[in-house]
């Protein structure tokens, strides 16, 4: 039968089923295949807390939501076009998020009288069979019957049969959009390698969703959405938290530096431990400890012995951490901390984003406790900027915590990777010997750039001592004098200042240099406020966008900036944090938009309050 | 690292650093610093080779004294930087200076997870059964109903014994020495430098100030032949004045022994560092010497094992990954399995 093909520009879909139905493997199956076609797309995963929360309930669901685009992309979407609810529990916890007149692709198995108890609904109560979906178009398919009917020959059990229902699914779609399926069969063919029955079942059940597209005669429209126009060049796809570990196993290269992470498992920062630990031929060490202070102090440990030591964690294990970031402050030593953040305060919202801890990243410690502060905006932004926090902490020995959240850390876009050769070299070298006149090392003693130097253990004659009491300025001695503390004290705030010395100034990312509204973000807010202030300058609206990377200390020029505008607008996923900061800093009346819902600002929310403003 | 150019033989005196000692008059800490001072040159590692990571506590402020690398940290985590160090400098010998509160309070997790991962590292736990730089409070080791600051009415903590506490870690080293004992202490250091793996040495350590006299009974010439125990290697468990009573195994239980007619040496209980149950014993021989019946505390190397060191372990597993993928190569990290071109 002939099929109609349409031409789309934009399309979001949301996989949604129990947590254990493999809605992100389906997911990022299909962002995958996208993403070699060269369209532009980003990803929003959204899974519980608990690894297998009651089957079939609300809290249970598993989310993976894809944007893809011929348009560039830069947040994964505010709503759907398409929902796939794999059960009732699904299509209740997103139906909000779907457009009106949006599609659902329902498997009515999870629609059972079971499954409809446990997402709540009333007694008799099915919403694929009255009218409650009226606004949208449903297209209901027995997803577990089908596939139980395509593995027929197989002598699995039923129970195994049913795992495979995702790949049903994914097959559809890849029908639905006009896809080949050649990217999923080979990873299916590299995960079950040996395990024939279920590589041969999970393709069957794929094949076997496309020809349902194929042969149904009620499916009249394939979709089709063109490549983006992007930047020539060639493309993958990373994750954020991916990236960040790439981003530092590169700076070891460019550096010289073994790399050395220092870890305690935590959502969401615990994918940057396993992805270290796969590259062992990198000669990375990654040590699991006992706990998030054993992390970061083996880190201390490393950095004192001239590896580059990193500590991962997330925002309950930073609070941990935080005495020893002060050593690290007080040891004048290189050390990143990455923390990827989550919902809090305490263990809050495990797997949802926030970017709740940047007071704490800037003021989190005892004492006049000072470094420098850098945070990511994009998920393959996470490379560049630890690439970045690596370099300004060896070479200006100080700890740099890095910020990314839960939103960038496993979302997902297409990223222009560099080539080793084209990243810059990170210059840094340790002391090799006593100076021309010098008897001992006077291991606090600083150059042009306030910056100690670096004497590792194992180099003759330059055998010192270092620890968290104060120091002498310049020998290093324990000191208790009182003029020499408040030296040190404003010493090691005028180090890090200085670093604002040796960045680049701060950049506006669209709109003019002056007008109505600068919107001044931070992190994982980029593609939301990108987009919306892109949208309102389409419509001649006096409104900028500048995005920081540099927290702590700031570029030199943003006060400039800030002046230029009649308004401020700090948009934040917390109760307003970096407005605090930049009202402190700056005197500027600046305005927040704040949400703390566990997720992303959107750019329509984000427009209308824009059009409020102006 | 820079070639090591010949130097003249090292002295007690190359170690001493030009910082003023600061503890007590009279603080046992004097004795164990000059104790390691004098066998450090003795183990033929350059100074610049050496590092002692120390926590929090009076005993923490030992790596000032000492002319080699060193880091003074914070309360409890020496032993967590020290593992970091170590699994990434292998070649330098790291020591470890830690007491009763550093080691087993605050920093008690630490301490068993380096003893169970066998860092190539030497542990000095000072015990003095006190808190002393806070000004006498009550450690994880006082005894039971002791009066301190914080235990107007005596103390209600049942106390750690810390050999029992590596055993149970799988320590593969571990011993006790006391400050009194120079000579011991000596060899005991020397032993802790020996051993290929993590060290637990715990050395009784006279606080002066808040807790004088604590180890009195073990340490002081009148009473240290009946309540203490030397163990050596091979020997039987002889002690007291006249070298007459001896520590017999009956059935798990070690029971005092008169040496005489009916009893000889050969019926002893035969000191073996290696023997991994009977250490589970001898560590367990820890009774409070104010009881009738009590059993001597025993000094020296109670249990000695060889364990791969986790550093050794981490730099193989690199080497294997490497042997097999070939060295890491970024263009091919960052270009990934799947790739498409934008024109």
């Amino acid at each position: 039968m002939t099929r109609k093909e349409e031409l789309l520009q934009d399309v979001v879909i949301k996989f949604a089923g129990d947590s254990g139905d493999g809605m992100q493997l389906t997911g990022s199956q299909f962002m995958n295949n996208t993403a070699l076609l060269g369209i532009d797309l980003a990803t929003f995963p959204d899974f519980p807390a608990e690894i297998r929360a009651p089957q079939g309930t609300l809290p249970g669901v598993s989310g993976f939501q894809l944007r893809f685009s011929s348009d560039k992309v830069y947040t994964p979407g505010d709503e759907c076009d398409v929902l796939v609810a794999m059960n009732a529990a699904a299509l209740k916890t997103n139906l909000r998020s779907l457009k009106r007149g949006g599609r659902i692709i329902a498997n009515t198995d999870g629609f059972d009288a079971k499954n409809l108890r446990l997402a709540n609904y009333p007694d008799g109560v099915n919403p694929l069979d009255n009218d409650s979906l009226s606004g949208f178009e449903v297209i209901k398919i027995d997803v577990t019957k089908l596939t139980r009917e395509a593995l027929k020959e197989f002598t699995m059990g039923t129970k195994e049969k049913d795992r495979a229902k995702n790949m049903f699914i994914l097959g559809f779609l890849y029908w639905m959009y006009n896809r080949d399926m050649i990217n999923t069969i080979s990873f299916l063919k590299e995960k079950f390698g040996k395990k024939d029955d279920i590589l041969n079942s999970n393709i069957k059940a794929l094949q076997a969703g496309y020809n349902f597209g194929d042969t149904t005669e009620t499916f009249t429209t394939r979709y089709k959405v063109d490549k983006a126009k992007m930047e020539p060049g060639m493309y993958r796809s990373i994750m954020g938290n991916q990236a960040l570990a790439y981003g530092l196993i590169a700076a070891s290269e460019k550096s010289g530096l073994p790399l050395f992470l220092g870890s305690y498992p935590i959502t969401p920062a615990s994918d940057i431990l396993h992805e270290l630990s796969r590259y062992k031929n990198f000669g990375i060490r990654t040590f699991q400890a006992e706990d998030e202070i054993a992390g970061i102090t083996a880190a201390i440990g490393a950095s004192y012995g001239g590896s580059l030591a990193v500590t991962t964690t997330s925002g309950p294990g930073l609070a941990l951490k935080a005495e020893a970031v002060g050593l690290a402050v007080m040891l004048e030593i290189p050390l990143i901390i990455c923390n990827i953040q989550r919902g809090g305060p305490s263990t809050g919202l495990p797997t949802k984003t926030e970017q709740s801890d940047l007071l704490q990243a800037y003021y989190g410690r005892n004492g006049e406790c000072p470094m420098p502060v850098i945070s990511a905006s994009t998920p393959s932004d996470c490379f560049d900027a630890v690439f970045e926090a690596v370099r300004i902490s060896v070479q200006h020995m100080t700890p740099v915590l890095f910020l990314s959240d839960g939103y960038i850390a496993n979302g997902a876009e297409p990223w222009r990777f560099p080539k080793s050769a084209d990243l810059a070299e990170i210059n840094v070298s340790f002391k090799k010997a006593l100076d021309e006149g010098e008897t001992k090392l006077r291991p606090y003693l600083r150059d042009e750039k306030l910056v100690r130097s670096w004497a590792i253990p194992g180099t003759p004659r330059l055998e010192h001592r270092i620890g968290g009491l104060e120091k002498e300025d310049i020998t290093g001695n324990v000191s208790y004098d009182s003029e020499n503390h408040e030296h040190m004290v404003k010493t090691r705030e005028a180090k890090v200042e200085k670093i604002a010395d040796y960045i680049p100034e701060q950049k506006l990312d669209s709109g003019p240099d002056s007008g109505d509204i600068l919107v001044l973000g931070w992190g994982s807010t980029y593609g939301a406020i990108r987009s919306a202030v892109t949208e309102l300058q389409d419509q001649g609206l006096s409104v900028s966008h500048a995005h920081l990377r540099y927290i702590r200390p700031f570029p030199k020029n943003l006060g400039n900036i800030l002046r230029n505008f009649k308004q401020v607008l700090v948009p934040e996923i917390n109760n307003g944090q970096l407005i605090k900061i930049i009202r402190d800093k700056y005197l500027v009346d600046a305005k927040g938009y704040n949400k703390i819902k566990g997720v992303p600002i959107t750019k329509t929310e984000l427009v209308s309050f824009l059009r409020n403003m102006l | 690292m820079t070639q090591q150019p010949t130097l003249p033989a090292l002295t007690p005196k190359d170690f001493q650093t030009d910082q003023e000692v600061r503890w007590c008059p009279g603080c046992g800490d004097y004795s164990i610093l000059a104790q390691v001072q004098k066998i450090m040159p003795g183990l033929g590692i350059p100074r610049e080779n050496i590092v002692i990571i120390s926590g929090i506590g009076c005993s923490s402020r030992f790596p000032y004294y000492m002319e080699t690398y060193g880091m003074h940290s914070i309360h409890g985590r020496a032993t967590a930087i020290a593992s970091g160090l170590k699994a990434t400098r292998p070649e330098l010998s790291v020591w470890i200076v830690t007491g009763d509160g550093d080691g087993l309070s605050i920093g008690g997790n630490h301490t068993i997870h380096l003893l169970r991962r066998n860092f190539d590292v030497n542990m000095m736990l000072f015990n003095n059964q006190i808190y002393g730089l806070t000004k006498g409070q009550y450690s994880p080791t006082s005894e039971e109903n002791k009066v301190t600051k914080s235990t107007p009415f005596g103390s209600i903590d049942h106390p750690f014994n810390p050999l029992a506490l590596a055993m149970g870690a799988d320590a593969t080293f571990i011993a006790r020495s006391m400050d009194r004992d120079p000579k011991h202490l000596q060899e005991s250091l020397l032993r802790s430098y020996k051993h290929r793996g993590a060290s637990f040495l715990e050395i009784y350590q006279n606080c002066n100030i808040f807790n004088d006299g604590a180890f009195e009974i073990f340490t002081e010439k009148g009473s240290k032949p009946e309540e203490t125990l030397f163990l050596e290697q091979g020997k039987p468990l002889i002690f007291g004045a006249a070298k007459d009573k001896g520590i017999k195994l009956d059935g798990f239980h070690p029971v005092v022994v008169q040496l005489g007619d009916s009893v000889s040496a050969d019926d002893l209980w035969i000191h073996d560092e290696n023997d991994f149950y009977k250490a589970q014993i001898l560590v367990r021989i820890f009774d409070d010497p104010r009881k009738d019946q009590h059993l001597p505390r025993p000094f020296g190397v109670f249990y000695e094992t060889d364990r791969p060191c986790y550093e050794d372990v981490m730099s193989a597993q690199i080497q294997e990954v490497i042997s097999k993928k070939g060295k890491g190569d970024l263009d091919k990290l960052l270009r990934g399995n799947e790739v498409w071109t934008i024109q």
